[in-house]
């Protein structure tokens, strides 16, 4: 049975949740658990201070309610499940190199945060620099599947260098800026300079500003990759397979900087 | 040797002698069904036996356009080598010549094994610096821009080390015209095997070979114990009725991919029947010595 942490009232300080992973869980005692300090000021709070417990295997752990002030929810997952119902706050899923993470609401800033592997997956928005590295960080996400079925803030896939972001709402300004490598598809509206000195990596977007002047029409043209693609998202979004599969155009950029990178948009 | 008789066929009680090779598999895709075979055929082109093409490839059989990875027409290959350095050098070359050169193609991996062969992952220096490294999940794939677009290519693909060379039939009738129709009726039962491939022309070899010759360069000669035009002369294995032999060689991922070959090209010859088809059917061996894998011809009859 999965255990279930229900919030009982709005939390009167920000929460480190990072201690509530799976593999860090495993034998511990209800009682155990209960007593685990979530506190980030002097003031303490405990597990059993913030939530009602049910016990049941950590293999999966709930959140039932969520706040703003849910902060590293899933932070350094590995393994299992994690699901909240309700918002989180800053570092959801940051470092996560396996396992399944579900957020049922909105996220805030570095959401997936230099993410190497696994499944995060955010029905709401996120917030600025999703999947981006924290300060002195030289990558961002570096694996996994990272799914944003609202919008997203600026910056997403800031320095990403492997893996795969899809975000089915909007993105803000300077989408995959310093893009390293990896794939990023975005369903709706895009800011302004998408893939700003990005060296590698493959932007698909279905509704594209005007781009930079440091991205270059190379035009269309026949690959199996799109095909294939679209194949791998189909399970996660039908959409997203939708454009995929669509006749798309590549912009071949960013020529500021290395330029190996592109740019699909419907053609 | 006793024969066994099977609606007037008489089967030997012999056995085939077959030996462990490295095996792989590939998935080529082309723009439709005709361009998909082009690739698959030249890149299985020239390769009947080890011994003088360096590996032994097929085709197994055509993939429906919706159960492959890109939604285009497909063909599964097989290609067989006797040590896995053979393997991996025969498989980057024939790809990058055959399939990589093939329009419209695109290379994906087609065997879950333990180990890998480098397929995309070598061929990916064509690129000159412009290819594209793509992952999803625990697939790896590169593209590698070309004159018609890109060629899009699996980095890597399964290898097994269980695979098994040298299944063979070896089909005697009375005269050229019914011997080769018994062989084509058994080879054409024996394509719809799966993991396993006949990797002579057409499926059919006419010259068998036995191990040695008279001259010290050759390792291998004609099988004179079979030729219909050296009855007498030499110890011959041939009856009085026999006046043409043709042999099917048979390679497999597994061995019961290459047992479940024989098996159909046994049924397909007995259903055939003497009067329209071959009068008997042999195997060769080398004693039981040398291979590891024993195929009974009487264990695999209908």
């Amino acid at each position: 049975m999965t255990l279930v942490l229900t919030l009982k009232t709005a939390p009167p300080q920000r929460l480190d949740l990072s201690p509530l992973l799976p593999h860090l869980l495993n034998g511990k005692s209800a009682k155990e658990i209960a007593a685990i300090d979530l506190a980030t000021t002097r003031e303490k709070a405990s597990v059993g201070d913030i939530f009602k417990l049910r016990a049941g295997s950590p293999e999966e752990i709930r959140f039932e309610g969520g706040s703003e002030r849910f902060d590293a929810v899933g932070e350094g997952l590995t393994q299992g499940r994690v699901a909240v119902a309700g918002d989180v706050g800053v570092n959801a899923g940051r470092k996560m190199a396996g396992g399944e993470l579900a957020i049922f609401g909105n996220a805030g800033p570095y959401a997936g945060s230099a993410m190497a592997g696994g499944k995060l997956e955010i029905t709401g928005n996120a917030g600025d620099f999703l999947g981006a590295p924290r300060e002195g960080e030289i990558h961002g996400m570096s694996g996994g599947l990272l799914v944003v079925r609202g919008n997203a803030g600026r910056r997403a896939g800031d320095r990403v260098r492997r893996g795969t972001i899809l975000i089915e709402g909007d993105a803000g300004d300077w989408l995959a800026s310093r893009f390293i490598a990896g794939t990023l598809v975005v369903l709706g509206r895009v800011g302004a300079s998408p893939g700003y000195l990005m060296r590698r990596g493959t932007l698909v977007l279905a509704k594209p500003p005007e781009l930079d002047s440091t991205f270059v029409d190379c035009g269309t043209f026949a690959s199996s990759f799109p095909a294939v693609f679209a194949r791998f998202l189909l399970p996660e979004s039908r959409a997203a397979a939708r454009l995929f599969r669509s006749h798309l155009r590549r912009f071949g950029g960013d020529m500021a900087v290395l330029g190996k990178g592109e740019i699909f948009v419907p053609a | 040797m006793r024969p066994m008789i099977k609606n007037g066929v008489r089967i030997d009680e012999t056995f085939a002698e077959a030996f462990p090779m490295r095996g792989t598999a590939l998935l080529i895709t082309g723009p439709n069904k005709r361009w998909a075979r082009q690739a698959a055929v030249t890149m299985t082109g020239f390769a009947t036996s080890v011994i003088g093409c360096g590996c032994e490839a097929g085709i197994d059989c055509e993939v429906e356009a919706r159960d492959t990875p890109d939604g285009r027409p497909g063909v599964r290959v097989l290609v067989f080598a006797m040590s896995s350095n053979d393997l991996q050098s025969q498989l980057t070359n024939r790809v990058g010549q055959c399939v990589l050169t093939s329009p419209g193609s695109a290379c994906f991996a087609d065997l879950n094994a333990p180990d890998s062969l480098k397929v995309g992952s070598l061929l990916r220096y064509f690129g000159d610096g412009w290819q594209v490294s793509k992952k999803f999940g625990d697939r790896h794939f590169w593209r590698i821009p070309v004159m018609d677009g890109e060629f899009f290519c699996e980095a890597t693909t399964g290898m097994t080390k269980a695979a098994v060379g040298g299944g063979n039939l070896l089909i005697c009738g009375e005269d050229y015209e019914k011997t080769l129709r018994a062989a084509e009726a058994a080879i054409e039962a024996m394509n719809e095997v799966r993991d396993a491939i006949m990797p002579f022309p057409g499926g059919i070899v006419r010259s068998g070979s036995k191990v040695g010759s008279k001259y010290k360069t050759l390792h291998a000669s004609t099988n004179d114990a079979f030729c219909p035009s050296l009855r007498g002369l030499v110890k011959t294995e041939l009856d009085a009725d026999i006046g043409c032999v043709l042999e099917i060689v048979i390679d497999g991922l597994t061995e019961a991919a290459v047992a479940s070959a024989m098996r159909a090209g046994l049924a397909a010859i007995v259903r055939l029947g003497p009067r329209k088809g071959a009068r008997r059917v042999s195997a060769g061996n080398y004693g039981g010595k040398l291979g590891p894998f024993h195929f009974r011809l009487k264990d695999l009859l209908p």
